[in-house]
């Protein structure tokens, strides 16, 4: 039932915006109504870039939804190497910040490796899905980072090792608006910086 | 409830100036059955570059209080009173007329216009402007403003400007993300910072000329505030862990705000003078999203304390903390109306999260919009629409519907997701 047209407008450049230099005089008003004649006072918006082109690399996770072979210690360097099969992504139920029994090996796991390599360090990306407000889930996903990275302090790892990030929804893993890309979203992802 | 549909025709600006072809598509989904008829002429014009009538038009029909005359149905085209036979814009059901004009005045235009009621055969406004040619857009939002206070006793909204998020994929889990002000139409828009990590919660100062926000510029949260007419810029918070949902308390002197340095997320109040920092909440759950009563006494947030999301209100001091809602899943994201009478929400129901706003005389909560996926609700200074943000087939767009839910427009972006729509504060 969209019985809508389209308003097709074309943007004039920026460049035209510039001060305002308005000043309006009532003509004729026959009901004595000349209230809105203040000056416009508005501050034209400027572009600023931010220059920031570093983005996310050493981030290659092997895109496995089960912690399969999170438990298998054998060949240890594997970890901090991006193209490791070893599992970087701790996945969340819906709303939860608790590291489900099926992830405890893989958190373990790394725990056992920052314990013996006290000089590599991690980032635990906290994410979520989409649903629900984009703070909130900046918060939960803080929280599922917390969750993961108090484990591993549990398992001896030294809080020096350890940085926490959240971009609640910002970075999905998944696009997409069904249960299966938001499983993929609700993450924590363990990025060996070095 | 007798929707029915406006049709906004299609308008072919005819900017000679400029070759730049950013797209915006408004579609007015629904409005009210006693929209008034109003038939704006073009204005007679001597080579001006804008066509005032159309962006006039545009904006009186947005609103949803107005059913547009189309011009192909217009006998006559006046642009003096003289030639006004107010006799033939009775016959084509129009109530009210705009005519105008557009000349040059040394390097500037003198813009006039005149509002006429067709029935009483009698002048309601008329005004003369003085506009740079660069200022004939804001202009005509300005004429829109005075009409549409003229027509319905509320202050328009149409020279107002918004503020919102983009993000454009780069592949391969990379975006690119942009803070954007535009007009309130959707044009002119300029990016005011760009980053290939996350921006966050744009929010206006009190007097529309600095934007606080999240930056993940250096892969972890701080909150800018940046002057918008010179770029200029500055970190008021990098603590460890979240920095996160600014906003500007209503003497412009504190900022509200999330961190989550000591644990938990907390709500705390950041002195920008003195840069004291006061802790509101302290709960071990998830506080966030504060948002300030318009007369700066209390401070509304989301809170997880009792096991869901819902929305408490606490002293902007600290202290006096209270459940607001409790019927819904999830109640989240808090906004105020200008006169504090109403609060705005993301209300959730399973997987569906519609915009509510609440009655604070009767806490009682309406349902505006149908979801599934709104979000980050933003009143509009005149207190009669929501901004909020929508998602459909993966596409992030706008749309706004007023405080009884009877109207809704939205505004697509050619381009990318848009979403986290803020409405600048009256001038």
């Amino acid at each position: 039932m969209k019985l809508t047209k389209t308003l097709v407008v074309f943007m004039i450049s920026a460049s035209l915006l510039s001060a305002c230099s308005d000043d309006k005089k009532p003509i004729s008003a026959t009901d004595g109504s000349q209230n809105a004649a203040n000056g416009i006072k508005d501050a034209s918006a400027s572009t600023s870039g931010l220059n920031n082109g570093a983005g996310l690399n050493a981030q290659g996770m092997p895109n496995g939804m089960n912690a399969g072979n999170a438990g298998d210690m054998s060949g240890s360097g594997e970890y901090n190497d991006p193209n490791s099969p070893q599992a970087k992504v701790v996945y969340f139920m819906l709303d939860s910040s608790e590291v489900q029994p099926d992830f405890v090996p893989v958190v373990i796991a790394h725990a056992q490796y920052l314990v013996a390599n006290p000089s590599i360090h991690i980032i635990l990306e906290g994410n979520s899905d989409e649903r629900g407000s984009r703070e909130y889930n900046v918060a939960l996903g803080e929280q599922r980072a917390s969750s993961v990275a108090n484990m591993m302090k549990a398992h001896g790892v030294a809080d020096s090792q350890l940085q926490t990030v959240s971009y609640g929804e910002e970075k999905p893993a998944a696009m997409g608006n069904d249960e299966s890309a938001w499983e993929q979203n609700r993450r924590v992802e363990i990025v060996y910086t070095r | 409830m007798n929707f029915f549909k406006l049709i906004v025709v299609c308008a072919a600006l005819g900017f000679s100036i400029s070759s730049s072809h950013a797209e915006l598509t408004i579609e007015i989904t629904e409005g009210v059955e006693s929209a008034l008829p109003v038939a704006v002429v073009p204005f007679a014009s001597q080579g001006a570059p804008v066509d005032l009538r159309s962006i006039i038009n545009a904006d009186l029909e947005r609103s949803g209080y107005f059913k547009m005359m189309a011009e192909q149905g217009m006998a006559s085209r006046p642009s003096t009173t003289a030639e006004v036979d107010f006799k033939n814009w009775q016959d084509l059901g129009q109530n009210y007329l705009v005519i105008g004009r557009v000349n040059p005045n040394g390097g500037q235009y003198n813009v006039e216009f005149q509002l006429f009621d067709v029935y009483k055969g009698g002048q309601l406004l008329g005004y003369q402007i003085n506009s740079s040619a660069a200022d004939l857009r804001k202009t005509a939002h300005t004429i829109s403003d005075m009409i549409f206070e003229k027509l319905t006793g509320k202050k328009g909204v149409f020279s107002g400007r918004i503020a919102y998020i983009t993000s454009n994929s780069l592949g391969h889990k990379k975006w690119t993300y942009q803070l954007q002000v535009a007009d309130s139409d959707g044009m002119n828009p300029q990016t005011i910072a760009t980053s290939n990590e996350p921006l966050m919660s744009p929010a206006w100062s009190p007097d529309g000329k600095q934007m606080a926000y999240v930056s993940f510029e250096k892969k972890k949260a701080a909150i800018y505030i940046q002057t918008l007419a010179t770029g200029a810029r500055t970190r008021v918070a990098e603590f460890p862990g979240i920095n996160g949902a600014p906003a500007w308390s209503p003497d412009s002197t504190r900022l509200a705000l999330t961190l989550s340095k000591d644990g938990s997320p907390d709500i705390y109040v950041l002195n920008l003078t003195t840069h004291a920092l006061t802790k509101i909440t302290n709960s071990s759950a998830i506080d966030t999203e504060p948002t300030w009563s318009p007369d700066g006494n209390n401070i509304v947030f989301t809170s997880g304390r009792g096991g869901k999301p819902q929305l408490y209100m606490a002293s902007s001091q600290g202290g006096n903390e209270q459940r607001l809602t409790f019927t819904g899943d999830y109640n989240a994201r808090a906004s105020f109306s200008p006169d504090g009478k109403y609060l705005a929400m993301v209300h959730g129901n399973g997987n569906n999260y519609r915009i509510g706003v609440m009655d604070m005389a009767t806490r009682a909560i309406n349902v505006l919009t149908s979801g599934p996926t709104d979000e980050s609700p933003s009143f509009a200074p005149n207190g009669s629409m929501i901004l909020y943000a929508s998602k459909k087939g993966g596409t992030g767009f706008l749309s706004a519907v007023s405080i009884d839910g009877k109207m809704q427009q939205k505004l697509v972006f050619n381009s990318g997701e848009v979403r986290e729509p803020a409405w600048s504060p009256s001038p």
